[in-house]
C-alpha cells in the first residue's frame, strides 16, 4: 500500500513571496548584509562566591560567543565581585550575550559600556636586556617601566587601553621578546554614572532570617 | 494473549509518619524545607552520599518511590511537575547516581520543566581527591540547569534546597540542583528553614511596555492574515484559558508548538494543531502564509522553524515571553512583549476594540483543513497501522487522559492521531528528544493524578531503554496502560536512512527486541499482542479495565512513515506528504 498524505505538492502551492535573514529578522535577505561584528565591554556585577566565574566562563564558551578578554576581581563591597568581558559579535549577539549573562542567578546586572569608559589592560614584557637603554627609553614612551632585570632580560610594565598594549609589544619585539602576559581589560564608566548597578532592591546577606 | 496471576505487593511494615521533620541535621533540615514547599511525594534511588537524607526521610510524611533506575527519577520528576505545574523532586546519590540524572535534568531544562533534584555528595573535606563515588556535579549540571546549589552549611542547607525550589517554579520554570556533601547532611543543627524565596538576583517581569502592548494590539487589527502561535509558555504560564478566549473573541487561528499541545482544543474550529516538522500541512501553510504572527511562550526551536529564511517570512511578530533571552534569538520580534502570558494576553486584549478584518483568511485556513486532511491510508486487513491504534485509545478513553510518549515516530502519531482538548494531558520529551522518556513519566504522571487514566505510547527502541520502570509501575500498583507501538526499528532513524541515506539501515533494524507481553508479565504486569486491526478495541479495553499496569505490544506495520515532513533547516510551506516529495 502506498505511503502518506493527501493534497497538493509542494510545487503547486503558493509562495508567500517574502524571506527572513538567518539572523531571523524579516526584511529582504537579499538587500540585507549580515550585520557587522562589533567590539564591546560588558561590565557585570555578580555575587562574589565560588562557581560564578566557571558558570560565566561556561556560558560563554557553550553559546559561541566571540570572547576577547575576561578579567574578574573582587569590589569595594566584600560579597560582589566584578567580571569584565571583551566581545567581538554581531549586535543580535552582543544582546543575546548581555541577555543570557543576566540570567545566570548569581548575576547582579550587566551593562554594555559606552565608548567613553575608562578602560586599562597590563601587560608584562619580557625582552632581552642586551640593549638596557633602550629598552629603557621605549618603556618611557609607553608610559611604561622596568620592574624586572637580570643579566639576561628585562621586564617592563605597560599599563592602557588595549591598543596601546597592542602597540607597545609591537615596538619591543625588536629587542626579541621572550614572554609577555596580559591581564585583559578592566573597566568603568565615565563620570558619575554607575557601571554595573548594584543596588538591586532586597539585595540581601543570603544567611539572614 | 495471556493473563498471569498478580499478587499485590505486601502491605508495608512500616505506617507513613503524618508528623512535620523536627530538624536536628543537615539532611533533616532538607527534609523540612521540602515539606514547608509543600512537597508529597519524591522519586529517587538510594545510595552512600545521599543516605543521610534518606533516612531524614524515613520519619517524613513525604511520599518516596523508589525507581529502578535515577533516570527514570528524573523523568517521573519532570512528568510529575508537567502534571502539577510543582516542581517535581528527584533525590540521587553522588558520582553514578548523579550522573544518571543528567539526561532527566537536561531534558527537563530544554522543556523548562519545574525539577529539584537533590544529589548527594562526598564530604565536603574530601571534595576534590577523586573520593569514591565522587563526581562535579556543579560543573556538570551547570550548562543544563537554571542554577544550581553546592550545600556547603548545614545550617543554611535548608534555605538553600527551598530557594532552589521556588527558583524551579518561577518564571520560566527550570530544573535546579542542590548537591549535598555528607558531612553536611549529617552534621548536627536544630535550625529550621525559612520560608521558600527566590535568589534577591531574580526578578521575573510580569506586564509588559504598555507601549509595546498598543502597538502590538493596533497592528493585529489592521492585520489580514493573522495567526496565534501558542507554546509550552502558554501552559506553564497558566494561560490556556485566557489564549481561549483571546482567540475565541478575536477569531484568530491557532497553531501550537509540540509543548503547547493542549493550550488550545485541537476540536475547536479555529485550530489549526501543530506546526513544524512533522505539523499538519495547514498548520504549516497558516504559518508560511500569516501576515501577524503572535507568539506566546516560545523559543522557536529549529523543530518548528524549519529553515529560518522560510519561517513567517511575510509576518510581523509580536512575542510575548517571560524570559528576555528568548525574545529575538532566533526569530526577530516587531513587538517584544516581556512579561507573563496570561497578564500580556489581557493586556492586549484591552487594547484591542474589535477582531481583525480577516474573513478571507479564516476560510483559507477552513480549506486548507480540508485540502491537506490527516486521512491515513489503511486496510482493516492489512498490516496494523498505528495512527489507527492511537485513535482507538483516544476513542476509548475519557477526555482528561493523560498521554506520555518516548521519542521516535510513535512521538508523532500519539500527537498527530489523538485530539489533545485539555493542557498537561501531553507530557513528552521536546527539546531534548529523549528516547525512553514514556514509561518513567508514566509513572509521575499516575502518582500526580491518580484518578486519571494514564496512556504511554512508546517505541520499541524508546521501551527497551527504560523497560526497568515497570518493575516500579508492579510494586506501585500504578493504573497505566503502556502501548508500545513496535515495528522492531528505531523507526525514525529508519524514516531517514530512507529518504536521505540511500535506504542504508544501518543499525536501525530491532529484529532482536524481546516480546514485550512476556516482558511485562515477567515483571508481574500484564501483557497483550496485537496484530490485527480487529483485535484493538477489544485489547484497549480489556487492558484499560486491568488494575495495574499493562503493556500492549502492538506490532505494526514496519513500512509505515511520520508525514507531513519538513526536512531539518526545510521550507515549513513545502512539507512533503510523502517520500517521493522529499
Amino acid at each position: 500500500m502506498s505511503q502518506g498524505l493527501q493534497g497538493p505538492p509542494p510545487e503547486d502551492r503558493p509562495d508567500p513571496g517574502a524571506k527572513r535573514t538567518p539572523s531571523g529578522a524579516r526584511i529582504d535577505p537579499d538587500n540585507q548584509p549580515e550585520p557587522p561584528r562589533r567590539r564591546v565591554i560588558l561590565s557585570a556585577l555578580v555575587k562574589h562566591e565560588p562557581g560564578v566565574l566557571a558558570k560565566v566562563a561556561g556560558l560563554f564558551s557553550r553559546r559561541q560567543f566571540n570572547i576577547e578578554s575576561l578579567t574578574v576581581g573582587p569590589t569595594a563591597y566584600e560579597r560582589h565581585a566584578r567580571i569584565t568581558l571583551v566581545i567581538e559579535e554581531t549586535e543580535p549577539g552582543i544582546d543575546q550575550a548581555q541577555k543570557q549573562l543576566e540570567k545566570l542567578i548569581p548575576v547582579i546586572s550587566v551593562t554594555e559600556l559606552d565608548g567613553d569608559a575608562v578602560d586599562r589592560e597590563l601587560a608584562l614584557i619580557k625582552v632581552d636586556g642586551d640593549h638596557p637603554d633602550a629598552i629603557s627609553a621605549v618603556a618611557d614612551m609607553y608610559d611604561g617601566q622596568a620592574v624586572d632585570v637580570s643579566a639576561e632580560t628585562v621586564t617592563v610594565e605597560i599599563t592602557g587601553p588595549e591598543p596601546r598594549i597592542d602597540a607597545a609589544i609591537e615596538t619591543f619585539e625588536r629587542f626579541g621578546i621572550r614572554e609577555v602576559v596580559r591581564t585583559g581589560t578592566a573597566a568603568l564608566a565615565a563620570g558619575p554614572q554607575e557601571t554595573a548597578p548594584g543596588h538591586v532592591a532586597g539585595l540581601t546577606d543570603p544567611t539572614d532570617t | 494473549m495471556t493473563t498471569p496471576d498478580v499478587e499485590s505487593p505486601p502491605p508495608s511494615d512500616e505506617e507513613q509518619p503524618t508528623q512535620p521533620t523536627t530538624v536536628d541535621s543537615g539532611a533533616a533540615a532538607v527534609i523540612a524545607a521540602l515539606e514547608q514547599a509543600g512537597v508529597t511525594t519524591v522519586f529517587g534511588v538510594q545510595g552512600g552520599a545521599i543516605m543521610p537524607v534518606y533516612d531524614a526521610l524515613y520519619d517524613s510524611p513525604i511520599r518516596h518511590v523508589t525507581m529502578a533506575h535515577e533516570q527514570g527519577a528524573a523523568h517521573a520528576a519532570d512528568a510529575y511537575g508537567i502534571v502539577t505545574g510543582e516542581p517535581g523532586i528527584c533525590l540521587a546519590t553522588s558520582g553514578p547516581g548523579a550522573t544518571n540524572l543528567i539526561t532527566g535534568i537536561a531534558d527537563a531544562n530544554m522543556d523548562s520543566d519545574p525539577m529539584v533534584a537533590l544529589t548527594g555528595q562526598v564530604p565536603t573535606g574530601m571534595v576534590g581527591n577523586d573520593a569514591f563515588q565522587e563526581t562535579d556535579t556543579i560543573g556538570i549540571t551547570s550548562p543544563i540547569t537554571k542554577s544550581n546549589y553546592f550545600a556547603d552549611d548545614e545550617t543554611t542547607v535548608g534555605d538553600v534546597v527551598g530557594e532552589a525550589f521556588e527558583l524551579a517554579r518561577s518564571g520560566r520554570p527550570g530544573p535546579t540542583v542542590v548537591d549535598l556533601p555528607k558531612d553536611i547532611t549529617n552534621a548536627e543543627t536544630d535550625r529550621h528553614p525559612r520560608q521558600p524565596r527566590l535568589p534577591d538576583t531574580y526578578r521575573p517581569a510580569s506586564r509588559a511596555d504598555s507601549e509595546v502592548v498598543s502597538a502590538a494590539a493596533h497592528a493585529l487589527e489592521r492585520a489580514e492574515k493573522p495567526v496565534i502561535l501558542s507554546g509550552g509558555g502558554v501552559i506553564k504560564g497558566e494561560a490556556s484559558d485566557e489564549l481561549r478566549a483571546f482567540a475565541i473573541d478575536h477569531e484568530i487561528p491557532v497553531v501550537t508548538t509540540m509543548p503547547g499541545t493542549g493550550s488550545f482544543p485541537e476540536d475547536h474550529e479555529l485550530a489549526m494543531e501543530m506546526a513544524g516538522m512533522h505539523g499538519t500541512g495547514y498548520a504549516n501553510m497558516a504559518i508560511t502564509h500569516c501576515d501577524y504572527l503572535l507568539a506566546i511562550g516560545t523559543r522557536f526551536d529549529d523543530r518548528l522553524t524549519g529553515g529560518i529564511e522560510t519561517f513567517a517570512p511575510a509576518a510581523e511578530l509580536a512575542h510575548i515571553d517571560i524570559d528576555p533571552a528568548e525574545i529575538s534569538k532566533n526569530i526577530t520580534a516587531d513587538y517584544p512583549l516581556l512579561g507573563d502570558a496570561a497578564t500580556v494576553l489581557e493586556q492586549l486584549d484591552n487594547e484591542l476594540s474589535g477582531i481583525p478584518h480577516a474573513d478571507e483568511w479564516r476560510e483559507q485556513c477552513q480549506r486548507w483543513k480540508a485540502e491537506y486532511p490527516m486521512d491515513y491510508q489503511w486496510d482493516p486487513d492489512g498490516p496494523l497501522k498505528p495512527q489507527y491504534v492511537v485513535e482507538q485509545f483516544d476513542e476509548l478513553t475519557p477526555s482528561d487522559t493523560i498521554v506520555t510518549t518516548g521519542v521516535g515516530q510513535h512521538q508523532m502519531w500519539a500527537v498527530q492521531y489523538w485530539t489533545y482538548t485539555q493542557p498537561r494531558t501531553w507530557v513528552s520529551s521536546h527539546g531534548l528528544g529523549t528516547m525512553g522518556y514514556g514509561l518513567p513519566a508514566a509513572i509521575g504522571a499516575k502518582i500526580a493524578a491518580p484518578d486519571r487514566e494514564v496512556v504511554c505510547f512508546d517505541g520499541d527502541g524508546s521501551f527497551l531503554m527504560t523497560a526497568q520502570g515497570l518493575a516500579v509501575a508492579v510494586r506501585e500498583q500504578l493504573d497505566i496502560t503502556i502501548a508500545v507501538l513496535n515495528n522492531a526499528a528505531v523507526g525514525m532513524v529508519r524514516q531517514w536512512q530512507d529518504a536521505f541515506f540511500e535506504g542504508r539501515h544501518s543499525a536501525s533494524q530491532y529484529p532482536w527486541i524481546p516480546a514485550f507481553d512476556k516482558l511485562a508479565e515477567s515483571f508481574g504486569a500484564q501483557g497483550f499482542a496485537v496484530e490485527r486491526h480487529d483485535e484493538v478495541e477489544s485489547t484497549i479495553e480489556a487492558a484499560i479495565s486491568t488494575d495495574g499496569p499493562t503493556v500492549i505490544d502492538f506490532h505494526i506495520d514496519p513500512d509505515e512513515n511520520v508525514y507531513p515532513m519538513v526536512p531539518s533547516g526545510g521550507d515549513n510551506g513545502k512539507f512533503a506528504l510523502s517520500e517521493d516529495q522529499l
